[in-house]
């Protein structure tokens, strides 16, 4: 009786896999579905872990702190830009090239590259300098993310403001980066850099 | 046992009026006398509420000078620019290649000559730190009234009439 049982167990468990129920195309989307809906949370959620502040001061820290005294960190309206805003691209695509560029320094940053404030200071002009370059062949990209051109109200801007963004910026002449250098780092050694 | 208790009496009796002297002198050291100086009459003990910070005037047109050689103000608002041994933001715009295509005020030549009397083809470094001289203003009264005047010649009020 038992041993009847038994076989009919296993020959119903080889009957349900070896058959396709009628379930199944709904069982294997419905999976599929949640599965991908826990992925691609997943992986987004890690991509957005791997753009706080927090996690960024873990290697960074000292230049982390050079943006506090700046009004991209403490101003009037308690608007704050962080360093993913700036140094890592909105869009989606852009974002994973950068993530993937990452991991070139990650692996310098274990190597030791970079691993006293001397070493930054001495490479702190060939980092600028790359970033300086990035912002440019993207018409700073990352600045008007949310200074948008077109939304600037010249009347509420200082004198000196309004003369370089009516003329320069607004020709397409020059480019947020070519005049703010340093708005949240301290400056590299100028010498030999246009405009300084 | 008398003894004891007596001398317990005598040593509180002592340690209280010790305190109680000492607290007195304090009361006098802090004490000002009377007088009111700049932060107002008020003792040197007391914490007073701290004056609410001056803004910066923001963007001003040129102020005028009050007398011969006197370093010019800074009309605007300089947060965060750098000037130190790497970078001088200052000279970005009012630095002689710069300033005329800015519109800026140019920088003395004056400040292109050595203490030895030597003229540089550039800042001198002993001119190098703008704000040891030249200081933006801030929007605040003077904390003492005065009748300092601008001489004559300079002032601007005074030629217009």
């Amino acid at each position: 009786m038992s041993d009847n049982n038994k076989t009919g167990l296993i020959a119903r468990l080889w009957q349900l896999f070896s058959k396709p129920a009628k379930i199944a195309t709904g069982a294997v989307l419905g999976m599929g579905f949640i599965g991908g809906i826990l992925f691609w949370g997943g992986f987004n959620w890690g991509m957005e872990a791997t753009n706080t502040e927090a996690f960024c001061s873990g290697c960074h820290a000292p230049i982390v702190e050079e943006i506090q005294s700046t009004i991209h960190y403490s101003n009037r309206s308690g608007v704050r830009a962080i360093c993913s805003d700036c140094h890592v691209p909105h869009q989606w695509t852009d974002k994973i090239v950068r993530k993937v560029q990452a991991s070139k320094e990650l692996v310098m940053h274990f190597i030791g590259t970079i691993d006293t404030p001397e070493k930054f200071e001495a490479r702190r002009k060939h980092l600028a300098e790359r970033e300086w370059h990035r912002l440019k062949e993207n018409d700073s990209l990352e600045c008007r993310n949310c200074h948008d051109f077109q939304f600037m109200d010249f009347t509420e801007q200082g004198k000196r403001a309004v003369t370089m963004h009516s003329t320069s910026l607004a020709s397409g002449d020059k480019t947020c980066i070519d005049c703010h250098k340093g708005i949240a780092h301290a400056l590299p050694d100028m010498s030999g850099v246009e405009g300084w | 046992m008398k003894t004891l208790i007596s001398s317990m009496v005598a040593s509180l009796l002592l340690v209280t009026s010790w305190a109680s002297a000492n607290a007195v002198d304090n009361e006098e050291f802090v004490s000002n006398g009377g007088l009111s100086s700049l932060r107002g009459q008020s003792e040197l003990n007391d914490t007073k509420q701290a004056e609410q910070l001056k803004k910066q005037v923001k963007d001003d047109k040129v102020i005028d000078r009050n007398y011969v050689h006197q370093p010019p103000l800074i009309p605007h608002q300089i947060r965060d620019y750098q000037v130190d041994l790497k970078s001088n933001k200052c000279l970005s715009c009012h630095g002689w290649k710069f300033a005329g295509q800015i519109g800026a005020t140019k920088i003395s030549p004056t400040h292109f000559e050595t203490a030895d009397g030597l003229t540089l083809s550039d800042v001198a470094p002993r001119r190098y730190f703008c704000l040891q001289c030249h200081v933006p203003q801030a929007d605040a009264p003077p904390l003492i009234a005065n009748d300092f005047k601008a001489v004559d010649a300079l002032d601007a009020a005074n030629s217009s009439r």
